[in-house]
C-alpha cells in the first residue's frame, strides 16, 4: 500500500462544520446553546418519526427519551431483546462529577481529566458538556431503580477508578453496565407498553437510505425470515457500538460489529480516527487457538491488586516461589505517583514490553501477575470478596485457578474503540438527519478513554444531548412528510441488500466466514495493535487486501437466506470489517505521531511514552467514502484547546 | 492426542425451522481442548461440519461471559449444564471427561417455540417486563440521587434480584414451565426499593397476570433455583406472592372507591 503523505493543512475542512458555539465561556456554552436551538412544539413532536438503531445504553436511553418527549420512535436491535446489548457486560462503573466524597471533584475537573486522559485529541466543547450532564445521569438512573452500591447511611458509595485521583465512580457490584442497561431498558419498556416506541427485535440494519442529501430511512433484514424491509423516518440515530471485533479476539460480544456504521459511511457519513482503539490492560490471556473471545477483568481490580512480573527472564517458578526481591512491580517502579492506576494505554504498553522481553507468566508466557496477597493481608479475604467476589469467581471458572491463593494472570486485549462516525456538536454525522451516539461516534474520548467513561458517554448522548439537538434539525422539517417506502430510492436499496445476500450464498468456497475473521484479526492485532510502525502498517494494507480478495472468492456460506442463518449474518459483518481494517491501517499510517492508544514506535519520549506532535496532528482525521475500489479522502477538523493546557502526559 | 484434549460424543437436537418435527443427530467431537468453553467446542464442531459441506448447528450466544443471557441449551437434561451458578457460555470442557456422551437440546417450554435447532424465542419474557417492569420517571424529572437514601440491606437485596439475566433457564428447568423465578426477580428488584413504591401494587399485579398468560403454575419444585446461573433466591417468589395477594385486595378496594 502506498499512502500519500500530505502535510496537515492546519485549517479545518469546510466539509466539517463542528457547530461548536463561538464563545470562550465554556462553562455556560451548553446552557446557552440549548436556548439558541430551535424547539419543536410539544403537539408537533408526534408528527416526526425517528429511527433508533441499537438498544445498548445510548440507543435505549435515546429511544425512551425521544418517545417521552412525544416523537414517534421505531427502535431496532438484532438481538432477541433490547436488554442483550453489549453495554450489559460493562463491569466497573460510571463517572459523575457529583463530588459526594468531598474530595475536590467538580465538573471542571472531570472535563480536564477526560481531555487529558484522551491525550488532547478530543473536542473540548463536547467533553465539557459530557462532564456537566454526568450528574444528571446518576439522578436519572437512581430514580429508575438502578441498585447502585450504598453506604450504611443509605447514600451512594463511590470508588476511585483507573486514572482518576478522586472517587467519582458509581457502581453496582461488578455489574454496573448490566444495571444501567436494565434501567434504560425499563424506560424503553414503559414506552413500548404505551405505544411511544415501536420495537423491532431480531432485525439488522443493512443500509442507510439517503435521498437528495437528506436521511430518509433504513433497510433491514429480518434475521428469522430473511425478509428485507424498508423503514422511513425524518431522522435516523445510529447507536450501534464500536468496531473492536475487527481484531477477532476482543472483549466485545460475539455479534458486535461495524456494519451499521460502515454502511452509513458508504452512504456519505465520514468515519473519524479509526486508528484509535483502546487495548484494555486487565483481560484473561488467551489459552489456545479455539479461543472465541477474551474476558475482561474489571480494572477496578487495579485499586487493590499489584501488578508484577519476575525480574528474571523466562522464570517458570510459581508466583509463591518467587521471593519479594526477585519481583518487578514495574508500574509502581516506573510511575510512583500513579502506580498500578496509570491510564489504560500506559498499563497495556508496559505489559506488552515486559512480555516481549520474555518476562511473561503462565503456560504460554503471555501474561503478567495481578496480585491480591497484600490487599488480602491488609483488609481480609472477606472484604476483598465483597468488593470483587464475582470477578474472582469468573476468573477461577475460566482459568481453573484460585485468585485468592495465587495471583491472577492478565494481559491486554482490545476493549473499546474511540474512533467512529464523525459527528458535530449536535451529534449529527456528515449526512443531514443521521446521528451517531455512544461508542458509534468518535467525539468525547480522544485517543484514549478513561475508565468508567463509556457508560457515562452512552447515557449522556442518549438521555441528555441527542433529545435536545435533534429538535433543532426536525424543527425545519415541520409539514414535511417522510419519504414513503414505495419511493424508488428504497426499492434500489432493498435490491442491493437482496443482491448481497444472494451473492454470499452463491460463492460456494471452502472456508467459513469465521476462518476469515480469525485470519483478519491476526493481521490487525500484529500490525495495528499496541505498537505500530510505518513498515508494518504498509504491510498490513497489502495483507488485508490480499486476504479480502481470497475471502470474496473462497468463503463458504452454508444454508439459505429465508430462515435463521448465523453464517449469513456473519459473512456480511466480516466483509465490512475488511473495509474498516484497510481504513484503520491507512489512518494509523498517516498519523505519524503517538497519542493515547495509538502508539507509533517512531514517535516516543526517552521514557518510552507516547510522543504527540501537536503542530501537525492536533486534528481529527475524518475519511470520506469515494466508492468501491477508490481510496477514501481524508478531511481534517482542527482541535482547539482554550481551556486545557496541552502537556506531555506523565504519570511519574 | 494432547493430554489436555478429550473425545466426546454429542447427541444434538436438529430442527430445521418451527414447523419441522425435529430429531437428534450424533456427532463425534474429537480432540477437544479441555480449556475451551462448551460453546467453543460447538464452534469447532460447526467448523468441521462446514468443512464437510453440512449445515452447522444453530445456537445463540453473544457476550460469552455469563451476563447477556443470550445462550441457553439443555445439556444432559440440565439447563446450562451440570455446574451451579453458570450460564452455558461459562461451562468449560474440563467439566467433562474423555469418552463422555452429551445430549444437547434447546430450552423447552410451550412459550419458548423453537426457531431452529437449539435457538428458541424467549419473547414472552419481554412481554412480562412491558407490563410493569419499570418506574415511571421520565428523563430530566429525577431529583438529586442522594435525596432518597436507600438502606444498604434493601439496596443489596434489590441488587440480588436485579442480577437476573433473563435467560429463561428457570422456565426450561421447571416441570410446569413456570416463570415465577424470572418474574419475581424483576418485580422485587423494583418493589424492594423506595423508588419503586408508587407503582408497587400495580406492578406486581400486572406482571404476574401477564406471566400467567404465557407460563405454567408454580408448585414449589425449586428446579428453577437449581438451574439459575445467577442463583436468584426462591425467597423472591415468596415476596412476590405476598405482594400479589396484597395487591389483589388493595387494587380491588381502590376499584370499589371509584
Amino acid at each position: 500500500m502506498t499512502a500519500t503523505m500530505e502535510p496537515s493543512s492546519k485549517v479545518s475542512s469546510p466539509r466539517l462544520d463542528s457547530k461548536v458555539p463561538q464563545t470562550d465561556d465554556i462553562a455556560n456554552m451548553w446552557e446557552n446553546h440549548k436556548f439558541s436551538m430551535k424547539l419543536v412544539n410539544p403537539n408537533n413532536k408526534r408528527k416526526f418519526s425517528v429511527i433508533v438503531v441499537g438498544t445498548g445504553l445510548a440507543g435505549s436511553s435515546a429511544a425512551a427519551t425521544l418517545a417521552e418527549l412525544g416523537y414517534k420512535v421505531k427502535a431496532f436491535t438484532f438481538h432477541d431483546s433490547p436488554r442483550r446489548a453489549h453495554s450489559i457486560a460493562a463491569q466497573g462503573g460510571i463517572n459523575a462529577a457529583k463530588n459526594y466524597q468531598n474530595d475536590g471533584d467538580s465538573v471542571h475537573r472531570l472535563f480536564y481529566d477526560t481531555v487529558k486522559g484522551g491525550d488532547y485529541r478530543s473536542r473540548e466543547a463536547n467533553v465539557h458538556r459530557l462532564a456537566e450532564v454526568s450528574v444528571n445521569i446518576i439522578d436519572q438512573a437512581a430514580a429508575q431503580g438502578v441498585p447502585f452500591a450504598r453506604d450504611y447511611g443509605g447514600l451512594l458509595d463511590n470508588r476511585s477508578f483507573g486514572g482518576a485521583q478522586v472517587s467519582r465512580t458509581f457502581y453496582a457490584r461488578g455489574q454496573t453496565g448490566q444495571q444501567l442497561l436494565l434501567g434504560a431498558y425499563s424506560a424503553l419498556n414503559r414506552q413500548i407498553e404505551s405505544g411511544g416506541v415501536e420495537m423491532h427485535n431480531r432485525k439488522e440494519m443493512l443500509d442507510l437510505v439517503v435521498k437528495d442529501g437528506q436521511t430518509c430511512g433504513i433497510v433491514t433484514r429480518d434475521l428469522l425470515t430473511g425478509e428485507v424491509e424498508s423503514h422511513s423516518a425524518h431522522a435516523v440515530v445510529l447507536a450501534t457500538g464500536g468496531y473492536g471485533n475487527v481484531y477477532y479476539l476482543s472483549t466485545n460480544a460475539m455479534m458486535c460489529n461495524v456494519t451499521a456504521a460502515w454502511r452509513a459511511h458508504r452512504k456519505g457519513a465520514f468515519f473519524a480516527n479509526p486508528c484509535y482503539t483502546q487495548i484494555h490492560p486487565t483481560c484473561i490471556p488467551a489459552s489456545d487457538d479455539h479461543q472465541s473471545k477474551l474476558t475482561l477483568m474489571s480494572e477496578s481490580l487495579r485499586n487493590d491488586g499489584r501488578i508484577w512480573v519476575p525480574k528474571e527472564f523466562d522464570d517458570s517458578r510459581l508466583a509463591a516461589d518467587i521471593p519479594e526481591a526477585e519481583r518487578d512491580y514495574y508500574l509502581e517502579r516506573k510511575y510512583p505517583a500513579f502506580g498500578n492506576l496509570v491510564p489504560r494505554d500506559v498499563a497495556s504498553r508496559n505489559a506488552k514490553t515486559v512480555v516481549d522481553e520474555g518476562r511473561g507468566v503462565g503456560p504460554l508466557k503471555n501474561g503478567v501477575f495481578l496480585d491480591f496477597a497484600d490487599a488480602i493481608a491488609r483488609d481480609g479475604a472477606e472484604t476483598i470478596k465483597a468488593k470483587y467476589g464475582n470477578l474472582f469467581d469468573m476468573y477461577a471458572n475460566i482459568t481453573g485457578e484460585d485468585p485468592y491463593s495465587r495471583p491472577m494472570r492478565i494481559y491486554p486485549a482490545t476493549h473499546y474503540t474511540m474512533g467512529g462516525l464523525w459527528v458535530d456538536y449536535h451529534l449529527q454525522t456528515t449526512v443531514p438527519g443521521t446521528y451517531a451516539i455512544g461508542e458509534a461516534n468518535f467525539s468525547d474520548h480522544g485517543a484514549n478513554r478513561l475508565g468508567a467513561s463509556a457508560l457515562m458517554q452512552g447515557l449522556a448522548d442518549g438521555y441528555f444531548v441527542l433529545p435536545y439537538t435533534i429538535g433543532d434539525y426536525l424543527a425545519d422539517k415541520l409539514g414535511d412528510g417522510v419519504v414513503p417506502t414505495s419511493d424508488p430510492v428504497f426499492a434500489a436499496a432493498e435490491a442491493e441488500v437482496a443482491d448481497q445476500t444472494n451473492m454470499w450464498l452463491s460463492v460456494n468456497g471452502t472456508k467459513s466466514p469465521e476462518h476469515y475473521h480469525r485470519e483478519l484479526g491476526k493481521i490487525v492485532w500484529d500490525r495495528i495493535g499496541m505498537a505500530r510502525d510505518k513498515n508494518g502498517l504498509e504491510k498490513a494494507g497489502d495483507e488485508i487486501a490480499t486476504l479480502e480478495e481470497e475471502f470474496r472468492k473462497n468463503v463458504r456460506v452454508m444454508g439459505d437466506g429465508t430462515s435463521m442463518n448465523t453464517e449469513l449474518e456473519k459473512v456480511g459483518r466480516v466483509s465490512d470489517f475488511f473495509g474498516l481494517a484497510k481504513l484503520k491501517a491507512r489512518d494509523a499510517l498517516v498519523r505519524e505521531e503517538s497519542c493515547g492508544g495509538h502508539f507509533r514506535v517512531e514517535s516516543q519520549t526517552e521514557e518510552g511514552e507516547a510522543l504527540r506532535d501537536d503542530d501537525n496532528f492536533s486534528h481529527v482525521a475524518a475519511w470520506e467514502w469515494n466508492g468501491e475500489g477508490a481510496d477514501q479522502t481524508k478531511h481534517e477538523e482542527q482541535l482547539e484547546f482554550k481551556h486545557v493546557k496541552l502537556s506531555q502526559r506523565s504519570y511519574k | 492426542m494432547s493430554e489436555n484434549n478429550i473425545n466426546i460424543t454429542l447427541d444434538v437436537w436438529r430442527q430445521n425451522g418451527p414447523a419441522d418435527k425435529g430429531h437428534f443427530e450424533t456427532y463425534e467431537a474429537k480432540e477437544i481442548s479441555t480449556d475451551s468453553s462448551f460453546l467453543e467446542m460447538l464452534d469447532v464442531v460447526n467448523e468441521r461440519l462446514i468443512d464437510d459441506e453440512k449445515l452447522p448447528i444453530t445456537f445463540e450466544s453473544d457476550c460469552r461471559e455469563g451476563i447477556c443471557g443470550t445462550c441457553s441449551l439443555m445439556i444432559n437434561g440440565q439447563a446450562h449444564g451440570p455446574n451451579k451458578g453458570q450460564a452455558t457460555c461459562q461451562l468449560h470442557m474440563r467439566t467433562f471427561s474423555d469418552g463422555d456422551h452429551i445430549t444437547v437440546e434447546p430450552f423447552r417450554a410451550a412459550s419458548f417455540p423453537v426457531i431452529k435447532d437449539l435457538a428458541v424465542s424467549r419473547a414472552a419474557l419481554d412481554t412480562i417486563q412491558h407490563a410493569g417492569g419499570y418506574v415511571s420517571v421520565s428523563t430530566g424529572s429525577a431529583p438529586d440521587a442522594n435525596l432518597t437514601p436507600v438502606p444498604k440491606d434493601a439496596a443489596d437485596l434489590a441488587m440480588d434480584a436485579a442480577a437476573c439475566i433473563g435467560c429463561g433457564a428457570c422456565v426450561a428447568a421447571c416441570p410446569n414451565s413456570a416463570a415465577q423465578l424470572f418474574t419475581s426477580a424483576k418485580v422485587n428488584h423494583l418493589n424492594l426499593l423506595p423508588q419503586g413504591q408508587s407503582e408497587r401494587w400495580k406492578r406486581v399485579e400486572a406482571m404476574v397476570d401477564t406471566m400467567e398468560d404465557y407460563f405454567g403454575t408454580c408448585t414449589n419444585h425449586g428446579e428453577c433455583y437449581e438451574a439459575c446461573p445467577k442463583e436468584i433466591s426462591l425467597d423472591f417468589i415468596a415476596f412476590m406472592n405476598r405482594d400479589y395477594v396484597k395487591a389483589k385486595i388493595k387494587n380491588r378496594k381502590l376499584a370499589g372507591q371509584k
